[in-house]
């Protein structure tokens, strides 16, 4: 991982956010990834993203777990908090962070070996929670910092640098997340940034849990030819099903769309995501649509990408419950007991 | 002694009311209850012992349940002791067998002259074999059956029965019954009215039938006011609902699992927010103990006070993230209830086994603060001591209960609060002082305490690191290099030395000047004290430590170096306290001699008695 900060030399003429904070505030510290990895894609999304959304940096909070991916929080908004966890668990800390204080917007980084084998179990059980957070999973297909096992994402066939083609069944996190009743389903490729930016930004802004599954070819161990990760592979194959644009709060929608292809959906916060079908017969709003079609075309080899469901009218987790919405670590502390008089009404019940 | 003659012929038995070996005797008595679990006779057995409680009497109860819902045999046991110890007692005088499968075994434990009531609707006189004790029959079933409707009403009011024909063996007073029912039944007059039914058919059967009361009987006392009868687990769910915790994470898992029940409760009741009805409290039923810590790491990381319970399972899961809360810095409070192992072992079952896991839970150089409750009434000041020491230290604090403690009913004073003592938040930094800063560092020891100045995340831009497992400066930034690395790993153990100075002091007793001592910890304690007093009776006099807390104090250090020989008493087999007191303290193995109690049950006076008698006798032959 980087120690080593970027220099702060902002051009004068560089454009600014409505907070006055220019693209270099949102940036972090230099990458020790190998040159060409995909997650670098994947982390300048990020920054454009946030920038973008005008999000105070101290109001982030990066999470993340063991892994290539896991390293990237420290390479974007080095104003925000970052927990680097153990490997599989950044959703259950960002479960814990979240019930703690629901103010904080929060970026969780995993990757395929980190969300889909060890963290499986706490993947799922964030979804079903409904844990408001955007997910990110940068997906290679292998395990990059132990050189290049197949990770539970390998396609069948797909083939390693030294060895046999993986035979077993992937894990696809995106049925997966379908089946489990996520309410924000995304996938993309870390070479599509025009793409991507809209769907992080949506993913910040929607009320529960959002996930972004990216492609993000692994160029040490999995960028040669019969890798079904790779960006030969992912550019050959890959298909946008139903783009997104993200539209901030109050902002006018300037692009003129097709009546018929675009479809607006509202956000809590306000903001909306315009959705635009490339396929006219996709419907993201059908769970089991969603499911059938996505199934045929990865029968056909196919990489589905774009906003593939969404689902705004769920609770999250809080709201779930019926917590109060002032974050529970800045409660005051005196008025979380009843006092010294209430107390010996309580201990009445044990005479 | 007439009255029974009629019995005694139907039984075909010889049968008296204080056979040999029996002086009768005032409020010193066990009674021990055999049933069938599922049955519903713990409410029963309850309203038994509050009953003796309210009339003034010190009680001890003690519940040994099988991992298991219905069917399995179980017992619950009721110690009447007017001296007021605290430890299960090693006799039984009274036993109320009414569980055909344990018949043999149960009639084996009553003591020479004692008593024991079966349900005479099925004679066992085959059964009942030993002249030494009196059996009373008492067609429960018959009765019930004659007087209720309903399988599970009879089935329940036969155990409400036995309780009115032991009022009527040991003179407990029935206006006290029937008190104890009206309140539990507020709302339902009618249960008091059945209630009160099956207590008066127990109670005049027995009258008729037997010579009341039994020459060992209970008689009002004026000793428990001022206390109250609770569990371990209650006491400190209540604690932690004082401490102000708002974030619980949890895997259900015996004997812990009341823990949660007890938090959740009282949160129900005073966690609502005045002005909007929302709560203001999340406890969130984690996927595995794994999720359960992360969960409570995010959110002290977020500076919410938040725990776990669990138990030795449950700490095995933890471990990797017990390290990373101690490298990273991040407090957390776990309460360990600890239950016999190793493995799955015997759930159900009490011991002391986790002491050197949770000391150095996790790989790597880690050490943990512990905490060690001798009954409920710590278990409320330890755990809100938990979060004190947690956020003070920024580091896990494990409160190591054990099922003992955590689910029988204790007998201990009120408990009380200091409403002007202030929780202890540690050093967090505030935007006003990060506004004022050149630049935060993370783990700069700045006070030579070894504990770092933190930062919460939404406070100020200024205030933002990154926290990482993996090796860091004391900038907060990655490393690799051998000497920073160092430098915080040296440093934590600055902190550790704080952490000796602010944990809680033992408990040390000084009976008079001499070279051998007890030392224990935890649910030990009652057992130990009441052998104190009986060895003294033997004019062997010693003097007691009880250990409350790891890192060991240096009055710790201090009473071994004053003592020739120290009987450690603990419940494991591996004398675990032992290994730590040497490790930590640098005390004298040759003078630690392990006193171990491990069968799952907890421990008695007259285990620690006898096997000191047995420890002193060979070093005189030495």
């Amino acid at each position: 991982m980087s120690y080593i900060s970027k220099p702060k030399v902002a051009h004068p003429g560089i454009p600014r956010n409505k907070l006055g904070l220019t693209v270099r505030d949102y940036e972090g510290v230099i990458s020790t990834l190998c040159a060409g990895c995909g997650h670098d894609s994947v982390t300048a999304a990020i920054v454009q993203a946030v920038f973008e959304l005008n999000v105070e940096p101290h109001m982030l909070a990066k999470m993340s777990g063991i892994g290539c991916s896991s390293k990237t929080p420290a390479y974007f908004v080095s104003q925000s908090h970052g927990f680097n966890s153990v490997h599989g668990r950044m959703p259950s800390v960002t479960t814990g962070a979240n019930a703690a204080n629901r103010k904080l917007t929060y970026i969780g980084v995993s990757g395929d070996g980190d969300s889909l084998s060890i963290g499986a179990g706490q993947f799922v059980h964030a979804i079903r929670r409904n844990l408001n957070m955007c997910y990110i999973i940068e997906n290679n297909g292998v395990y990059g910092l132990t050189k290049g096992q197949f990770s539970a994402s390998a396609d069948i066939g797909s083939k390693p640098k030294k060895g046999l083609p993986n035979q077993q069944e992937p894990i696809d996190p995106v049925s997966t997340a379908l089946s489990l009743g996520a309410t924000y389903i995304a996938r993309s490729f870390s070479g599509d940034k025009e793409q991507l930016v809209p769907l992080i930004q949506g993913a910040l802004s929607h009320d529960g849990f959002a996930l972004v599954d990216v492609i993000s070819p692994c160029v040490t161990f999995n960028d040669h030819e019969g890798s079904t990760k790779s960006y030969a592979h992912t550019r050959e194959f890959y298909h946008h099903v139903v783009d997104a644009d993200y539209i901030a709060p109050a902002e006018e929608i300037k692009t003129q769309y097709d009546k018929g292809a675009a479809m607006p959906v509202e956000l809590h916060d306000g903001s909306k995501i315009i959705l635009r079908k490339i396929d006219d017969e996709y419907d993201p709003t059908s769970r089991a649509a969603a499911f059938k079609y996505l199934r045929e075309r990865f029968n056909a080899g196919e990489i589905i990408t774009g906003l593939l469901y969404i689902d705004d009218s769920r609770k999250e987790m809080h709201d779930l419950m019926g917590n109060i919405d002032t974050p529970l670590a800045q409660y005051p502390l005196e008025k979380l007991h009843p006092g010294k008089a209430e107390l010996k009404k309580i201990l009445a019940r044990y005479r | 002694m007439r009255k029974t003659k009629r019995r005694t012929i139907r039984l075909g038995k010889r049968q008296r009311h204080s056979k040999d070996g029996n002086v009768g005797s005032v409020n010193d008595l066990v009674i021990k209850i055999a049933t069938v679990n599922g049955t519903g006779s713990a409410s029963a057995n309850g309203l038994l012992m509050k009953s003796i409680f309210r009339m003034g009497i010190p009680v001890v109860g003690k519940n040994y349940f099988p991992s298991n819902i219905q069917g399995l045999p179980t017992w619950y046991e009721i110690r009447v002791t007017g001296d007021g110890y605290q430890a299960r007692a090693d006799r039984v005088d009274l036993m109320i067998a009414m569980n055909a499968q344990t018949y043999a075994r149960d009639l084996a434990d009553v003591a020479p002259g004692g008593w024991l009531i079966y349900d005479s609707t099925w004679p066992r006189s085959n059964l009942l074999d030993r002249d030494d004790v009196t059996v009373l029959g008492i067609p429960l079933s018959k009765m019930c059956n004659e007087n209720f409707d309903g399988a599970r009403a009879r089935i329940l009011m036969k155990n409400i029965a036995y309780v009115g024909a032991v009022a009527a063996l040991l003179e407990i007073d029935l206006d006290t019954i029937t008190t104890l029912l009206e309140e539990t039944f507020a709302s339902k007059p009618h249960l008091v009215d059945s209630n009160m039914k099956a207590i008066r058919l127990g109670h005049d059967y027995a009258t008729e039938n037997f010579v009341c009361p039994l020459p060992k009987k209970v008689a009002p006392l004026d000793k428990t006011k001022g206390h109250i009868v609770i569990d371990g687990n209650t006491a400190a769910g209540l604690g932690c609902m004082y401490a102000g915790a708002t974030v619980g994470a949890w895997y259900p898992i015996t004997p812990s699992t009341s823990l949660m029940d007890a938090f959740r409760s009282f949160c129900q009741k005073y966690r609502e927010d005045d002005e909007t009805g929302k709560r203001t409290y999340c406890i969130i039923q984690a996927e595995d103990e794994l999720a359960a810590i992360g969960m409570v790491l995010g959110a002290t990381w977020n500076g919410a006070r938040a725990f776990t319970p669990t138990s030795g399972p449950g700490i095995s899961l933890m471990s990797e993230f017990i390290g990373f809360a101690y490298y990273a810095e991040l407090p957390a409070v776990i309460f360990n209830v600890q239950r016999c192992g190793p493995s799955t072992g015997m759930p159900t079952r009490t011991q002391q086994s986790d002491i050197l896991s949770c000391a150095y839970a996790s790989h790597g150089d880690t050490k943990h603060v512990l905490l060690f409750p001798n009954d409920p009434g710590e278990c409320f000041t330890m755990a809100q001591d938990a979060f004190d020491l947690a956020e003070r230290l920024q580091t896990p604090v494990m409160m190591l209960s054990d099922l003992d403690i955590g689910m029988n009913d204790w007998m201990v004073p009120d408990f009380d609060i200091d409403e002007n003592k202030a929780p202890d938040r540690g050093k967090v930094l505030g935007a006003a002082e990060l506004e004022e800063m050149e630049n935060f560092y993370r783990y700069l020891d700045v006070d030579g305490d070894g504990i770092p100045y933190r930062t919460l995340p939404g406070t100020h831009p200024k205030g933002s690191y990154f926290t990482r497992g993996s090796g860091h400066s004391k900038y907060g930034g990655y490393t690799e290099d051998g000497d920073e690395y160092q430098e915080v790993v040296d440093r934590l153990l600055v902190k550790w030395e704080t952490a000796r100075s602010l944990v809680p002091e033992p408990e040390i007793r000084y009976s008079k000047f001499n070279k051998a001592a007890i030392l224990s910890v935890g649910g030990s304690d009652g057992a130990c004290k009441e052998a104190l007093d009986r060895l003294e009776a033997e004019k062997v006099a010693l003097n007691y430590c009880r250990v409350r807390a790891f890192p060991f104090s240096d009055a710790v250090r201090e009473f071994i170096a004053n003592h020739d020989v120290v009987y450690v008493v603990e419940q494991n087999r591996d004398a675990q306290l032992r290994t730590l007191l040497m490790l930590d303290s640098e005390a004298d193995p040759a003078k630690l001699v392990p006193l171990l109690h491990y069968n799952g049950m907890p421990l008695n006076a007259g285990f620690v008695v006898k096997r000191v008698l047995e420890e002193r006798a060979k070093g005189q032959a030495a």
